[in-house]
């Protein structure tokens, strides 16, 4: 055990994380050269694409260091907000952390979120300047910031550079030498820790743990202590670049198990794994139900795909165990979903991989967060709403209560007018501002979690030109004054439009997106109102002018296939439209909330 | 019954609304592009093999920039290997610039009966952005040396929706025409293609193309003046007076066989329909190796969606039986067909479909709502 480091890595979007760790696993001979294909970690497309881990992951190097051997488990954290639970349970496997800084850019809130993680944990860091080649790189005042924030040595900030290799030989040794080996009883009972697991069509669902105290062995009877579920250990071993199955893998390690286990929602992040002939007493601490945060509905395009959704939406919770799903319909989209995704991103991703892994295009409504209602009648009992069209009458409502949460925002000293602006704006309420060195600023605000799934991140980027990062955590919830806002299309309601909106707010929003509409749906033979309204009150109104014309009267001489073709691509684009009422509706209507400032 | 189309590809100057082919520096290969139009002819004998040819129409590009020799050499060609209807009805597509007492003669002499010459307005400016070749005098003077000439089939071409037409200069325009006592006008409403200068003009800003109420007024105004003065509305573009509506078109909207020649050139034979190269060296090139037109066979479907596209376009209208012919008429079509009725868009009489004046204005959306895709 004294000769393994666990350690995992901080950094931001585009720090070079990635970079950083394929010169790692190159350094120790884990992946050859010719294997090498950038950031060999990121499995999914969609995560090299979007340069971004979304799946936690873990990698076993060996390396040998002034005669000694040793046993490196790197594991890859995801990047992002949405899944920060996931962050925590994998910093919770680990002794050590890597903080890696872009040295042109300097510390960003979701690295400080998570080096706070870390730092809860007691995990020994080891600060990086990484991009050290780039032009713009600004060591002093970056290493400033970093010795601010950990109370390091100037001399314990490793300069580094994932493309040129710079440094890369400094940080293992570092980890070697400075990251603690791990603490355990080989001779307790076992006790493992899930991180995360992953779904593998041929093999099921493939579970990885850290080993706290115990030996896991193949062929042992191991328990779930969260979920109380007896398996079979069919396989277990240790993360290469591929699976490598081994007898048994031993207290301070990391491995990973199959177990015939088929979806992902019975392998829950956090929960303890055990031996059922000898468990341990306690599950390990921390263990948490991820609940989702934002819901919208999800349609099939072809209202005929709903069964080939259910079983694409089916597929993807095998190995997305966050993703929840229930069957809903809307008047406008006919037969869908009600979706719960852990946040933003989580949401855009579910939406990628149905159109990319399972060819399913769809259509996705405008997200909401899930509110708490009390009725007069039952004034104690909380009556949830994810979907604000199931929002009760108002008149026998008491309360509403909607989620709130903590945001940090790190920007330069510039922006902090513009920034406070758009977060007053979003009806949010600063609570405390730091001068992290003389020109970047920590913000922090408590705000509406639904106010940050309109627009926020873009209008952010935008007010800040780019230099804001942005993180938060949820903080219960809060009554609110708000009201639920329809729109009506002809006469006839855009159930899919509806939103739960503050009262001080329907006003503006009704007019903005009643604009809106005006702009994305096409002008038909007819005239169309478009009308926001409370209850039976109109409060804004736009109205799309009939089409006068539709005919060619131009000379084609004998070319009729073209226009033919012309107007039967027309006709197809038409039948992507959903029907209210009268009006054809395309698909992007249905989304316009979140456009607003376009 | 079938007709003849011969594309000629070249043209003085380039105007800026125009998408056709054609190319304006062309004198070196002049000879060989006539002579491989007229091996085109030949070689295609036997797709008209036993019809009447009852049209011939020189189009383009700018068939009055034909010398005699090169148009008495194609039409020879065509008589050579065709057989000719001998009322048929032959159409040369003018320019005003071009038009002369010599030239009218000659085409004249060469059996042209009819002419189709490219007016488009009469306002001077307008001509100029346009990159017309003509003056407004020209305009003028053109149609009654035409009809000196003793031609007394002629069709002048008109254009509306321009940026600055008012109302009452395009009222002007066509109390113009009117009084030339012409027998046929085509009026088209200014369309912006991709690849044109107008498109970029557009794009530029330099040009606003007028709105759809004005174009919309424009086209209704037309419609009732020329009706008033004895024409026939018989196709969404197209006005005749009785016995003179143009046999060539009309083919095209009726579904009739047509064999076009030439770069660019379409021909269509009742379930095919084929396309020649649209560029003069590779036609040029390719001849030979027969490699220079494209073709696709009409599907049912897509025979169905092209006789109500052209058919509605027409005063005649969609004869049901040719829609059963292909598929029943169903649920679908039955439900648009009262809804369009209701709405005073279509007529149904004597097993025929045709468009209201009110349904004109929509032609392409009500055609699209009959189709099956």
């Amino acid at each position: 055990m004294k000769n393994i480091r666990n350690f995992c890595i901080i950094a931001h979007i585009d720090h070079g994380k990635s970079t950083l760790a394929d010169r790692l696993l190159q350094t120790t001979g884990t992946i050859s050269d010719r294997d090498m294909k950038a950031q060999a970690l990121d499995d999914m497309d969609l995560e090299r694409e979007r340069g971004i881990t979304i799946k936690s992951h873990a990698i076993q190097m060996n390396y040998t260091f002034e005669g000694e051997d040793y046993i490196l488990n790197l594991i890859d954290t995801p990047g992002h907000v949405d899944f920060s639970y996931e962050v925590s349970r994998s910093i919770a496997a680990c002794e050590g952390a890597l903080l890696i800084v872009d040295a042109s850019q300097g510390i960003e809130a979701q690295t400080i979120s998570n080096l706070y993680l870390a730092l809860e944990h007691d995990l020994e860091i080891i600060p990086i300047l990484n991009k050290m080649d780039l032009p713009g790189a600004m060591p002093e005042e970056v290493s400033d910031q970093i010795i601010e924030l950990i109370g390091c040595d100037m001399e314990d900030i490793i300069p580094a550079s994932g493309k040129t290799g710079l440094g890369v030989d400094k940080i293992l040794e570092a980890i070697l030498t400075r990251i603690p080996a791990p603490k355990g009883d080989e001779n307790g009972p076992l006790q493992a820790m899930i991180f995360d697991s992953v779904f593998n069509p041929f093999r099921g669902i493939i579970a990885y743990y850290r080993v706290k105290n115990g030996v896991i062995r193949k062929g042992d009877k191991v328990r779930f202590l969260n979920t109380g579920k007896d398996y079979n250990a069919e396989e277990v071993g240790i993360l290469k670049m591929e699976l490598n199955p081994k007898k048994e893998v031993r207290a301070g390690d990391v491995g990973y198990i199959i177990s015939g286990i088929k979806t992902a929602k019975e392998v829950k992040v956090g929960d303890t794994l055990t031996l059922a002939a000898n468990p341990c007493e306690i599950p390990i601490k921390g263990f948490e139900d991820v609940k989702p945060m934002v819901f919208a509905g999800i349609y099939p395009v072809e209202t005929d795909d709903y069964e080939e959704l259910r079983y694409s939406m089916e597929k993807l919770q095998l190995n997305d165990s966050s993703l929840v799903f229930e069957p809903e319909s809307s008047a406008a989209l006919g037969f869908g979903f009600r979706c719960g995704f852990l946040g933003m991103l989580h949401m855009e991703i579910i939406q990628e991989r149905l159109e990319r892994e399972f060819n399913m295009t769809v259509i996705t409504t405008v997200p909401n967060v899930s509110y708490f209602c009390y009725l007069h009648k039952d004034k104690e009992k909380a009556f949830i709403v994810n979907n604000p069209s199931e929002l009760p009458d108002p008149s026998g409502v008491e309360r509403i209560e909607e989620p709130y949460i903590k945001a940090q925002v790190i920007t330069k000293s510039e922006y902090i007018g513009q920034i406070m602006n758009l977060c007053i704006e979003k009806r949010g309420e600063i609570k405390n501002q730091v001068y992290l060195t003389q020109d970047r600023v920590e913000l922090t605000f408590e705000m509406p979690l639904a106010e940050i799934v309109f627009d926020f991140y873009d209008r952010l980027k935008s007010v800040s030109r780019g230099y804001a990062s942005f993180d938060y955590h949820p903080i219960g919830y809060k009554q609110s004054d708000l009201i639920k806002m329809d729109l009506l299309l002809n006469g006839e309601q855009l159930d899919a439009l509806s939103a739960l909106v503050h009262r001080s707010n329907a006003f503006d929003l009704g007019k903005k997106i009643c604009s809106k509409l005006k702009e994305l749906i096409p002008r038909q033979q007819f005239e169309i109102p478009i009308q926001a309204a409370i209850g039976a009150k109109i409060i804004a109104r736009e109205t799309i002018k009939a089409l006068r014309k539709d005919v060619t009267a131009k000379c084609y001489g004998g070319d009729i296939s073209r226009k033919r073709k012309l107007l039967e691509k027309q006709k197809e684009g038409k039948k992507r439209m959903r029907q209210v009422g009268r009006v054809e509706v395309p698909q992007e209507a249905f989304m316009a909330v979140l456009k607003l400032n376009d | 019954m079938a007709g003849i189309y011969i594309h000629i590809p070249f043209c003085k100057q380039k105007c800026t609304y125009c998408d056709f082919h054609f190319s304006t520096s062309f004198e070196h290969y002049r000879k060989e592009m006539i002579e491989t139009i007229g091996k085109e002819i030949a070689l295609r004998k036997e797709e008209l093999k036993h019809v009447t040819i009852a049209s011939i129409y020189f189009g383009g590009g700018t068939p009055s920039i034909l010398n005699t020799q090169e148009l008495n050499f194609l039409l020879q060609k065509i008589h050579a290997n065709f057989d000719v209807d001998s009322s048929a009805e032959i159409t040369l597509e003018a320019n005003p610039d071009d038009i002369s007492a010599q030239q009218l003669a000659m085409w004249k002499d060469g059996g042209i009966n009819r002419l189709s010459i490219g007016l488009q307005s009469f306002k001077s400016s307008d001509l100029n952005w346009m990159n017309r070749a003509h003056t407004v005098e020209e305009a003028l003077s053109c149609v009654q040396l035409a009809k000196k000439s003793g031609f007394n089939a002629i069709s002048v071409d008109l254009i509306y929706g321009l940026p600055d037409l008012t109302m009452e200069e395009w009222k002007h325009h066509i109390d113009e025409v009117i009084a030339m006592d012409v027998q046929h006008i085509s009026a088209y409403c200014l369309t912006v293609e991709e690849k044109t200068a107008l498109n970029k003009l557009v794009n530029e800003k330099k040009i606003v193309p007028a709105g759809e109420d004005a174009q919309s007024e424009q086209f209704l105004e037309l419609s009732h003046r020329l009706k008033k003065a004895g024409f026939l509305h018989y196709e969404i573009s197209n006005f005749g007076k009785p016995g003179f509506e143009a046999v060539h078109n009309s083919n095209y909207w009726k579904g009739v066989s047509y064999m076009g020649v030439g770069p660019s050139a379409h021909s269509f034979n009742g379930s095919k329909r084929r396309w020649n190269i649209s560029n003069n060296s590779k036609y040029l090139k390719q001849f030979a190796s027969n490699a220079y037109f494209e073709e696709e066979l009409l599907t049912l479907k897509d025979q169905w969606n092209e006789i109500v596209m052209t058919g509605l376009r027409t005063t005649s209208g969609v004869a049901i039986e040719q829609l059963k012919a292909l598929f029943p008429l169903d649920e679908a079509f039955q439900l648009a067909l009262l809804s369009f009725q209701k709405d005073g868009m279509i007529e149904f009489l004597n097993n025929h479909l045709s468009l209201t004046d009110k349904g004109r204005l929509q032609a392409d959306f009500i055609a699209s709502e009959f189709f099956k895709v």
